[in-house]
């Protein structure tokens, strides 16, 4: 379902963007030419599979992209500022504040030598004037809502006294406190247990619709995505093949790599009788360093052609086929051939 | 807690034991202390005289049960030479040890840390380079040589410190310091230098080595996405994280300095225990030779108990059992 309450003007605008890395076995385009707006509240899915440069995107976004690599061109408007432009003492005042980051694996994103409370409050000691009291007062705050028991007593505890699915529940209250506009979610979900990643998925979206800030997931589990995002973009070795309004993406996806992913999620239809082969995208993601020409999935592509082979596919926008009601929505895809959409 | 220090306590009467072994052994075949004693011309009988008030006309047995009872009561026998008890006279040099031991110690942390920390959050940097070929030339450098080219230079050429000898020392808690006085603490400083400098190049190639496998880390970026300050990063998130086999390192050279400033202490005739050891030595002095090396082993177990505690302050996972 459409949100309603979900503004048109973007918080974040990126345009263009293309992070490269310079090593010693050739350039690797890790994002190359990617365009994507995020609206106030709005949680965007980022979704493809792993070397994609999913990761590179947000890490771009936050300016934590580390030599050799760089962002060689585009803009990331945040909020009316050019992030890709600022120096770093304004970036930092940005991070953790305005735009803040959880990361996959959330054993080794604490510091194992401080209490999760000091590590917790850092960040508003990094960004507020409040007194050590007021800090400790929303940290408890902050644990209780992000469902640990027991905050005053855990505040104490060291990140190896915490099980994973807690852990990342730290680094979700940690990113949080500080009430940033933007969270970006690497892969928040991919070092757990099965049984705790919806419970965490679940427990995100709730942080972020209760207070408003946007979210780009960043993941390659598209089961997940569906169920949480408003919008989704596709990524494959470093563009954006398909971008929409998530329901269009899963209800009517266009691109034959979309299709691909889609089919590849088993579906509860699956389990009781009716058994349906997994399909799967044939071959593997290519060498980054080494595209061929024209579109890049081409040599996976059950529809590729000989156009394909040779010319880039351009992002093209049409709009939705929509129930007609609020404004147009638009849904982009990079396919000479996509495929049709049946009414 | 208890439990360990128990067994702490356990494992350091055993080394002191195996120490007063090897010590009686090597002591009693590297010679005859006896003809260090009598004059030239004795005569059999002044030299089987001396041998019994000195305890060497018995069998070897009887010595080394008599030298450990006697160490067990704390009386570690007299200096043949000075005729006072040794273990006065190692006490009584151990502060002028200590005093050039500390100052190099806080010299070499001092300089260590910012470059090592430096040099490891910048690896590819031309600077950090420069620094790390520093530290090679650091620990190539034998300190006697440097001990001489210093005192040549500044304190014969430029003039501007004493060269040897330990200057006004004053009461400072029943013990003679020198560094309560600028004279004194003057008298510090290049003997100080030349103790530090392969300390401090040693320190600072390991805090660097582990100050590069620090940034690597996840949290490291997650302190970044935080917003923390630069220094916040490499201080609170990294040097925190290196520290542990710094302490280590840091233990063992600081009992090594202490034991061992022997060179340093003869080249700046400066009057520790050091000085007193190679001195005992050329003159056969066993008793002090053996209350020193008991010492050095007591203060070794020690520091590296001192560092077991450290391990468990810095790092929660660490218990102390």
């Amino acid at each position: 379902m459409p949100r309603p309450d979900i503004a048109t003007t973007p918080l974040l605008s990126v345009k263009g963007l293309r992070t490269w890395f310079h090593t010693f076995g050739g350039i690797v385009k890790a994002v190359d030419g990617v365009s994507f707006d995020v609206a106030p509240g709005e949680i965007m899915g980022l979704v493809g599979e792993s070397g994609g440069g999913k990761s590179m995107i947000g890490f771009s976004i936050m300016g934590l992209i580390d030599p050799p690599g760089r962002i060689e061109a585009g803009s990331i408007e945040f909020e009316g500022r050019d992030l890709a432009t600022l120096g770093e003492d304004e970036m930092r005042s940005i991070r953790g504040k305005e735009i803040a980051m959880i990361f996959q694996d959330p054993m080794t994103a604490l510091n194992p030598l401080y209490t999760i409370g000091n590590q917790i409050e850092e960040t508003l000691a990094l960004h507020t004037m409040l007194s050590a009291r007021e800090r400790r007062m929303k940290a408890i705050e902050m644990l209780h809502k992000v469902g640990i028991p027991q905050p005053e007593q855990r505040l104490h505890h060291y990140p190896h006294q915490f099980s994973g699915g807690m852990r990342q529940r730290v680094v979700i209250a940690i990113a949080m406190i500080a009430q940033p506009r933007l969270l970006i979610a690497d892969e928040p979900t991919t070092a757990l247990d099965v049984t705790i990643q919806a419970q965490l998925l679940r427990l995100m979206r709730q942080q972020v619709v209760e207070s408003g800030t946007s979210l780009v997931l960043i993941t390659h589990d598209l089961a997940a995505v569906s169920q949480m995002a408003d919008t989704i973009v596709v990524l494959y070795c470093g563009r954006i093949v398909e971008r929409g309004p998530a329901e269009e993406i899963i209800a009517r996806p266009r691109h034959p790599y979309t299709r691909g992913l889609i089919d590849s999620i088993p579906h509860e239809s699956d389990v009781d009788g009716a058994k349906r082969r997994l399909s799967q995208i044939p071959g593997n993601v290519p060498d980054i360093r080494r595209l061929p020409p024209g579109c890049a999935f081409a040599p996976r592509c059950p529809r590729a052609s000989e156009l394909c082979r040779t010319q880039d596919p351009v992002l093209s926008e049409r709009e939705c086929v929509g129930d007609g009601s609020g404004p147009p929505r638009l849904h982009a895809i990079a396919c000479h051939h996509p495929l049709t959409v049946s009414p | 807690m208890f439990g360990y220090m128990i067994k702490r306590l356990i494992q350091m009467v055993v080394v002191l034991w195996a120490v007063s072994v090897l010590v009686f052994v090597m002591m009693s075949f590297t010679g005859d202390p006896t003809f260090m004693m009598v004059p030239l011309d004795a005569t059999d009988e002044q030299i089987a005289q001396a041998r019994r008030i000195l305890g060497l006309d018995e069998s070897h047995l009887v010595q080394y049960w008599r030298f450990l009872s006697n160490m067990v009561q704390g009386d570690f026998g007299r200096s043949f030479v000075f005729r006072q008890p040794a273990l006065t006279l190692i006490l009584e040099r151990l502060p002028a040890t200590l005093e050039i031991v500390f100052l190099a110690m806080a010299l070499a942390l001092l300089v260590a840390i910012p470059l090592g920390v430096y040099a490891g959050a910048n690896p590819g940097k031309p600077t950090s380079r420069a620094v790390m070929a520093g530290s090679l030339v650091g620990i190539s450098l034998p300190g006697f040589w440097l001990g001489m080219v210093l005192i040549f230079v500044v304190a014969v050429k430029l003039q501007w410190l004493p060269s040897s000898g330990r200057g006004p020392t004053t009461e400072w808690f029943g013990l003679r310091v020198s560094f309560t006085s600028w004279e004194g603490f003057r008298h510090l400083i290049l003997p100080a230098i030349t103790l530090s400098i392969g300390t401090l190049a040693i320190l600072m190639r390991i805090i660097r080595a582990e100050m590069v496998e620090v940034m690597k880390q996840d949290y490291i970026k997650f302190a970044r996405a935080k917003g923390a300050t630069a220094k916040g990063i490499l201080f609170k998130h990294g040097l925190k994280n290196a520290l542990i086999p710094l302490v280590t390192v840091f233990g063992l050279m600081l009992g090594d300095l202490i034991a061992f400033a022997t060179l340093t202490e003869t080249i700046f005739a400066w009057p520790g225990i050091g000085k007193l050891l190679v001195d005992s030595i050329y003159r056969g002095d066993r008793p002090v030779i053996v209350v020193y090396l008991m010492f050095v082993a007591l203060m070794f177990v020690v520091v590296n108990f001192i560092v077991d505690v450290a391990y468990a302050l810095i790092d929660p996972r660490i218990k102390i059992k």
